[in-house]
């Protein structure tokens, strides 16, 4: 069986400083796999680079969905394929309706699927249902894109596109990050409604937080560039409790 | 693009109608300006009297005036002497026979801004025969407009049929004195628009698509005067959204706009002129007077203007707040890329007690353009309570244009109250990135943002419009970004 997202000793630059180093991961459908590490350990750019941010450079390995070269596509494409980046840092997009920028997304991907575009109607009923499952206001769909948001309302918004894109594979970066109690309990509740076994789930996270609540197939643990250690659930424990130094002392060995 | 197309071929007849083509065409005066070629173009258009007389003096003061240096573009020197003052049309026979026979990037454009075909063949100067038999269409429009009592016609008609009012109206709010180019305007004008709505008349329909097909032949010297009397109301466009094709560069207007008391008039302009090249060359000149004067208390006039065009836009539209609680609004979107220079703005002069204005101002650029917007707010020592407020925003496309703001107040009563808001921003790699990682490609995102950027003004124009402006303004941004 071809796996969703296979990635083979992948190397990447940013300007002449080398951040991705020989890193090789696995994801099939149904699994939700958590990213772990220190700070500069390259979670955030591992995410960047198969949502296809351009600032990476790739210099070596390769990176293939359902077998598809993805180093290819452009990140609109990439997209198109069903491959959702839930950013860190939601930017703010002034003047632009945050109904329209999602509307406009969901149909950039039916197009793509041959699929007929939705209409106002049915994307509203579509809309407030999704917004339901994330406590979300509807009055949420007339601001403009996270202009003003809270961090915890940029997080859901970000869980909101999700639901309304239906990605083959998600990677949320630091979702968690930010959030307060209940903000964080309503991102992890859309979250978890949302796996599926046709779809594949990337947490990408600094804490052992948010995996109280979405449970992790694998996890594993970043350290410069490449992935150190992996294991099932009980890694992220052990990992709260020995700190990050003893991946270090792991990554050194 | 037009809800009705049959209006346009309505129009494309009633050129034929009035034989503009086959009167024109006999005689056109060679280049050069003096007092003879004044009295020539008078006597061409069968003007009164007072008409040659009102145009010599302002000839004669022209030629005491210099252009003026202070606007914020730059362009060689423009030799008057070499310009043609009456000239003709080209004839059918120097046209293209069909639209095979026009630039195919011209006719991509069109394509783009949804055009439908008759009226592309119009706008590209094919020598189109009058095919469509819909005279019925004009006929019935006329017969609307002159139910309502409303006069709506080419300038040079309402001269000669309608010199009462042209006399009493006329130069009345933008004097023969006016400015260099205003005062040039004056003396050799070549037609325009007129239109006189009495009193309590709301004007029966948009004096828009009409007007579409009717501006391509106007000449470089375009004269608008439009009179609301008391208590009548009239929504007027000016312009195309479709590129024109235009031989003269230098193009000086004036519009001259009158509210009396309780009357409303709304201005709303899509200017397309040809910008140049992308190094700028043989774009449109773009020197324009426009002002409204609202002379009666309670009075209104609105500008909703979307700037694309030319290679130079020298253009500020302006209202005179005499009358009472009178009202004066500027709303502008003005685009400037590749190597377009734009210097626009308003002026508000508050006469009159509790007058209000407001000044909603984005521009945006691109390329290598410079975008300077340009605002005079002037309260002068009788208008107690005056309010304005200005809102300028910038945006910038790329690293190579330049944004620049001269905001002017002059405040001389101490009642009023100003204030003025501004921002320049930029679309940011962030911004891209976000809506394609959602899927949408970097061409439309650029769009989305743009169109966010000037929502607040596009919402004034009449709906139509708004669309077309839409899709105008992502034409003229294409390749902008990337």
């Amino acid at each position: 069986m071809t796996a969703m997202l296979e990635i083979r000793d992948l190397h990447t630059k940013i300007g002449d400083t080398a951040i991705l180093d020989g890193l090789s991961l696995t994801v099939n459908s149904g699994e939700v796999h958590a990213i772990m590490g220190p700070n500069g350990s390259g979670k955030s750019t591992l995410a960047q680079v198969i949502a296809g941010h351009e600032s990476h450079l790739v210099t070596a390995g390769s990176v293939t969905f359902f077998g598809r070269n993805l180093l290819e596509l452009a990140p609109e494409e990439r997209a198109r394929e069903g491959i959702f980046l839930g950013f860190q840092y939601p930017v703010e997009i002034p003047g632009v309706n945050n109904a329209y920028l999602l509307k406009a997304a969901v149909n950039a991907k039916r197009r793509h699927n041959g699929q007929p575009e939705i209409d106002a109607f049915e994307f509203l009923k579509l809309a407030r249902e999704k917004m339901k499952l994330l406590d979300m206001d509807p009055g949420f769909l007339n601001r403009a894109v996270n202009e003003g948001f809270s961090g915890g309302e940029k997080k859901r918004n970000e869980i909101l596109q999700m639901a309304m894109l239906e990605p083959r594979l998600a990677i949320l970066d630091e979702t968690d990050s930010g959030l307060d109690i209940d903000a964080l309990k309503a991102v992890a509740k859309g979250i978890n409604a949302l796996r599926s076994p046709e779809r594949a789930i990337v947490l990408v996270t600094h804490y052992q937080r948010l995996l109280h609540y979405i449970e992790p197939d694998q996890v594993h643990v970043l350290s410069k560039g490449r992935i150190v250690h992996s294991g099932d659930k009980s890694l992220a424990l052990e990992l709260e409790k020995r700190g990050y130094d003893w991946v270090r002392e792991v990554a050194n060995a | 693009m037009s809800s009705n197309p049959t209006d346009i071929e309505g129009l494309v007849n009633r050129r034929y109608q009035h034989g503009f083509v086959t009167d024109i065409e006999s005689d056109s005066l060679p280049p050069g300006l003096n007092e003879d070629v004044i009295g020539a173009l008078s006597a061409k258009k069968g003007e009164p009297e007072f008409m040659l007389q009102w145009r010599l003096k302002a000839y004669r003061h022209w030629l005491t005036m210099r252009e003026p240096k202070w606007a914020h573009v730059h362009y060689p020197a423009i030799d008057y002497q070499a310009i043609s003052y009456f000239s003709a049309p080209k004839s059918d026979a120097e046209r293209p026979k069909s639209l095979d026979e026009v630039d195919p990037k011209l006719l991509e454009t069109y394509d783009k801004l949804g055009i439908p075909l008759h009226e592309r063949a119009k706008l590209a100067g094919v020598a189109v025969d009058a095919v469509f038999d819909s005279v019925s269409v004009a006929t019935t429009f006329k017969a609307k407009l002159k139910e309502a009592g409303v006069i709506f016609c080419p300038f040079s008609e309402a001269v000669r049929d309608h010199p009462e009012l042209v006399k009493k109206y006329l130069g009345s709010v933008v004097p023969y004195r006016d400015n260099f180019f205003a005062t040039l305007n004056s003396a050799v004008f070549s037609d325009g628009s007129f239109v006189y709505i009495p009193k309590g008349v709301r004007c029966p329909m948009e004096l828009s698509t009409y007007f579409r097909i009717n501006a391509a032949n106007t000449g470089q010297f375009e004269r608008t005067l439009i009179i609301a009397d008391e208590g009548s109301h009239v929504s007027y466009l000016e312009g195309c959204t479709a590129p024109m094709r235009d031989e003269n560069q230098l193009h000086a207007a004036v519009v001259e706009l009158v509210a009396l008391k309780d009357a409303q008039i709304k201005y709303s302009t899509v200017q397309n002129w040809y910008p140049g090249d992308e190094n700028g060359k043989g774009g449109i000149f773009n020197f324009v007077t426009k002002r409204g004067d609202c002379r009666g208390a309670n009075s209104k006039i609105s500008w909703t203007q979307v700037e694309t065009g030319s290679a130079i836009t020298w253009k500020y539209p302006s209202c005179v707040l005499r009358g009472e609680n009178s009202v004066g609004e500027f709303y502008s979107v003005a685009v400037a890329n590749n190597m377009q220079q734009a210097d626009t703005g308003t002026k508000m002069i508050h006469i009159g007690r509790n007058t209000r204005s407001t000044i909603v101002s984005k521009g945006i650029s691109a390329g290598r353009a410079q975008n300077a917007y340009r605002g005079l707010v002037r309260i002068m020592p009788q208008a107690a309570n005056a309010r304005n407020h200005t809102q300028c925003d910038s945006l910038l496309l790329g690293k190579n244009c330049g944004a620049h703001t001269f905001p002017y107040m002059e405040i001389r009563n101490p009642t009023a109250r100003v204030e003025h808001e501004a921002t320049t921003s930029k679309i940011s790699d962030d911004q891209l990135f976000y809506c394609r990682q959602r899927g949408i490609s970097e061409e439309d995102a650029v769009n989305m943002i743009v169109n966010g950027f000037c929502k607040e003004v596009f919402r004034e124009l009449p709906m139509e419009f708004a669309v077309e402006a839409q899709n105008l303004l992502n034409v003229s941004l294409e390749g902008a970004v990337g």
